[in-house]
């Protein structure tokens, strides 16, 4: 019993459990289909590139894994989610489209501004949507959910009016590298490989990991201890815009255009998800970045092998809603009682025998 | 004493992970009695109760309660209701954003007859109760609106209203005046007059003698003793505590007064207010002195001191530190100037339950260094482990969670936050609230150490004789005023009478 306990008590143990579950179920899903049960991890490079299902989940869940490093944070210091994100995705890429290809031209092949500065504008134009966001929750007091819900709603909307109402589409090769490949290495992989290096660095070597849990638990207790407890969440909310951004530039690339309606739609759900899964409480405070992560690309997962076994992309929402309402459930308190009044019992028995 | 048992409790073991909170522990409660649970800090009192109302879950041991067959499982405080235990426990967990009136009826309301809240029913019994408890309270209010204090007169007031057979109270005078204890010992025997046996929980040794008829006394976890109280007189009660001899009431401070000059003076106030809360008051604070607020209940003692700290917005007049004036309006802006406060509101201001014991007590010093200088691991261990050492705080590991601590050893951890950070001038809220005989006089002492080594204390107690016990200079308040000082002839009578409102001499 303590074993067990012991096992399931660790903050890694819902992410990587759900993990090992998926790939469970795809070795089983190889093996029946007559294939090599290992099919799934098997790497290989074709044209000079990697090549694998382990590497296109990889590849895929980039977006997610980018954004549930800013939803943690926002998460732990606010106990609230962040909605705006796939909007805020949206709205980068427009901008960052509309400037590279001018405005009103639906398709491009020559940039009409200098790449860098397509990029930047809209990874800025991100932060400025996560400082709204921020305004809102840390000094105005708004709940986060209904703060976040006005860019949620009007984010991709102003994407559109800023691309003419059009899908503009940028084919050139130096944009296609955020989704494309350096060297042998999809580009995405190594873009959020650098994201969860830069913010894990940040928060190892300064004090701001402890800053935000301290303010998520106890706020008032916070800024008597002198921390400036608005601050720190506006800031949460501010790395959750840049990553939005960051994101929504490598989604942008993946499809060389500005498809305002299409880009990041309902990934706020799925980089939620991902900090629920992580182990991470809805309701703030303490957080763990690594259960985040690996939570993200345990989505990715459940979605790619869904695919892979065949269910359609419309019904695939389905599958992953059961997922959510068992996550929640076991995180649910009255469960947590239900588990330990059984273990007691138990041990009861055992004292008693 | 042959009155009716009305429950018992034999044998109770519980574990907590790395400590053995109660071990074999007995209890037994009678009828129209009102028993002192009794022990130090972390001695197992709160578990106990926490066992007997469901919270926590007992390993072994068994549980009866008169007129049910049987041994009793509770699972939740409701559970335990409904069998007619009533509790109120060590820290106030009601709603604060609930009206006063709702929180007495949570889980309660009177209803209409089509199945709704009545809420002008409930309005009109809440402030019945109120009024039976001569409480100035607006029911309709929200609870946060009102002082700790009287929240724990609100939380006490639910449980009584309650009809039951056994009422717990875990501490419940902590953050009380004498006038509202008083008037819970009215309210306490009116119950033992019906036949209520009542669980009283407290630190503080006189009201035992003044309202118990009986003594449960627990050491780390182990039962030490149950006594009639004729039979354990105080000397005897801290020893059983304690487990060794011990003279709470010996004189710590010396016996000349200090002479201050005022070159020393490191705090000088002139005309600082909060709008609507403290009118404009002129304060000077030496370096050494350790000044004492008091007034009743309510007359704006914390709000005084935070309005120097700057705990809340909107101070108004001037403020000079070390001679220099100097505006705040963070507390960070305080804590540069060498400030600290520990808020007298534990659980809403002090603790971050989540946080490890480590974390809590480096947090104020971590703030004042700055973000991008991180106190490297091994200072922050060594910090840590030098504090639980030196106030002795009982803890299964530097790494436990704060809030698995027990609710005086909570408290000195807060204390060591501020400690961490050296101050030159700091303010105790209650800092002994919650904190057992032994500790409470080591605190005292530590204050009179650092009032020696040359730092400015403001100290804030609902205890005369504890203020007495440390405090060169008493400031009286009334109403947010600040009416008088005491700076000369500091007795217990001096200062009953200034703070009633005879005039505050100078
Ligand atoms: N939730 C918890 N998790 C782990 N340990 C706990 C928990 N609650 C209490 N303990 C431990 O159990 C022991 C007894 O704690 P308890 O709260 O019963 O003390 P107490 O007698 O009420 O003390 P105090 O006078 O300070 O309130 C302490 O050592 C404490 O650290
Ligand atoms: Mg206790």
């Amino acid at each position: 019993m303590s074993k067990i306990k012991k096992i399931t008590g660790q903050p890694l143990f819902l992410p990587i459990f759900c993990m090992l579950l998926v790939m469970a179920v795809n070795i089983f899903y190889d093996l029946g289909s007559g294939r090599f049960a290992f099919n799934f991890f098997t790497v290989s490079i074709r044209n000079g590139v990697l090549y694998g299902r382990l590497i296109d989940i990889l590849n895929r869940g980039s977006e997610i894994a980018i954004l549930a490093i800013g939803m943690t944070l926002v998460v732990s210091a606010s106990a609230g989610t962040d909605i705006s994100v796939g909007s805020v995705m949206s709205l980068t890429a427009s901008l960052c489209c509309m400037l590279l290809a001018g405005y009103g031209v639906a398709s491009t092949n020559t940039l009409a501004v200098p790449l860098i500065v397509g990029v930047l504008a809209g990874i800025l134009l991100a932060c400025v949507c996560g400082a709204f966001n921020g305004f809102l929750v840390a000094y105005l007091n708004v709940q986060p959910m209904v703060a976040t819900l006005i860019l949620f709603s009007a984010a991709r909307a102003i994407g559109l009016l800023l691309c003419n109402n059009l899908i503009v589409y940028v084919r050139n090769d130096a944009f296609k590298f955020f989704g494309g490949y350096l060297g042998f290495i999809p580009t995405p992989i190594v873009i959020a490989a650098i994201c969860i290096a830069v913010v894990s660095l940040v928060l190892k070597r300064t004090a701001l990991g402890m800053y935000i849990q301290s303010v998520g638990i106890n706020k008032d207790a916070s800024r008597i201890a002198g921390l400036n407890s608005e601050k720190i969440i506006f800031l949460c909310y501010i790395v959750c815009g840049l990553m939005a951004g960051i994101a929504g530039i490598v989604a942008s690339s993946r499809i060389s255009s500005a498809d305002s309606n299409n880009i990041g739609l309902n990934y706020e759900l799925d980089a939620i998800l991902a900090v629920a899964l992580g182990g991470n409480s809805l309701g703030g405070g303490k957080f763990n970045l690594a259960g985040s992560i690996i939570g993200a690309y345990t989505i990715q997962a459940i979605t790619t092998t869904l695919f892979a076994l065949g269910v359609s992309s419309d019904q695939a929402p389905v599958y992953k809603a059961i997922i959510v309402i068992i996550i929640v459930a076991i995180q649910a308190p009255p469960f947590n009682a239900w588990v330990k009044r059984l273990s007691a019992k138990k041990a009861l028995a055992k004292g008693g025998a | 004493m042959d009155n009716k048992v009305i429950l018992t409790m034999r044998g109770i073991s519980m574990t907590f992970p790395g400590v053995k909170a109660l071990d074999n522990v007995d209890f037994t409660l009678r009828q129209g009695e009102i028993h002192a649970l009794m022990g130090e800090n972390g001695a197992g009192k709160s578990t106990l109760i926490k066992c007997l109302t469901g919270i926590n879950a007992f390993e072994a041991g068994e549980i009866r309660v008169d007129g049910i067959d049987g041994p009793v499982v509770n699972h939740s405080t409701l559970d335990a209701q409904k069998k007619g235990i009533s509790t109120v426990y060590q820290e106030v967990n009601l709603c604060p954003n609930l009206s006063v009136a709702e929180n007495l009826f949570i889980g309660r309301e009177p209803k209409t007859k089509l199945g709704t809240i009545d809420w002008r029913e409930m309005t009109k019994r809440s402030e019945k109760i109120m009024k039976d408890l001569d409480m100035q309270v607006d029911v309709t209010q929200n609870l946060e609106e009102y002082s700790l204090a009287l929240q724990q007169m609100i939380a006490i007031a639910r449980a009584v209203d309650m009809d039951c057979k056994v009422l717990i109270l875990d501490e419940p005078t902590s953050s009380l005046d004498d006038n509202e204890v008083m008037k819970l010992f009215t309210l306490m025997r009116q119950l033992k007059e019906k036949g209520v046996g009542i669980i009283f929980v407290t630190h503080f040794l006189e009201q035992v003698y003044e309202v118990c008829d009986r003594i449960t006394v627990l050491r780390n976890g182990k039962l030490v003793g149950e006594y009639p109280i004729a039979d354990l007189p105080r000397v005897k009660l801290v020893a059983a505590m304690m487990g060794k001899d011990f003279d709470d009431l010996a004189s710590i401070k010396s016996e000349e007064t200090p002479k201050f000059s005022d070159e020393d003076i490191l705090i000088d106030a002139q005309g600082l207010s909060h709008k609507g809360k403290i009118k404009p008051f002129d304060l000077k604070i030496h370096k050494g002195e350790v000044v004492g607020l008091t007034g009743l209940l309510g007359s704006g003692r914390s709000e005084l001191a935070r309005v120097i700290y700057g705990a809340d917005k909107n101070q108004t007049g001037t403020l000079q530190v070390n001679g220099k004036e100097e505006k705040i309006n963070a507390p960070i802006d305080a804590m540069k100037l060498g400030m600290g406060l520990l808020p007298d509101d534990r659980k809403a201001e002090g603790i971050i339950g989540d946080l490890s014991v480590r974390e809590n007590i480096i947090l104020a010093l971590q703030a004042k260094r700055g973000v991008f200088r991180l106190l490297p691991m091994s200072k922050q261990v060594e910090i840590a482990d030098k504090y639980i050492d030196i106030l002795q705080i009982k803890t299964a590991s530097r790494e436990t969670l704060i809030k698995q601590l027990s609710g005086g050893n909570q408290q000195k951890v807060i204390l060591a936050r501020w400690l961490a950070t050296d101050p030159d001038f700091l303010i105790l809220d209650e800092p002994t609230r919650g904190i057992d005989v032994g500790t409470k006089t080591e605190i005292q002492k530590l204050v009179l150490q650092l009032a020696g080594e040359g730092k400015s204390l403001i100290f804030i107690s609902s205890e005369i004789e504890e203020m007495l016990r440390t405090c060169s200079k008493m400031a009286v308040l009334r109403d947010g005023e600040k009416v008088g000082e005491i700076v000369e002839d500091l007795s217990q009578e001096t200062v009953m009478k200034a703070i009633a409102g005879g005039d505050g001499n100078e």
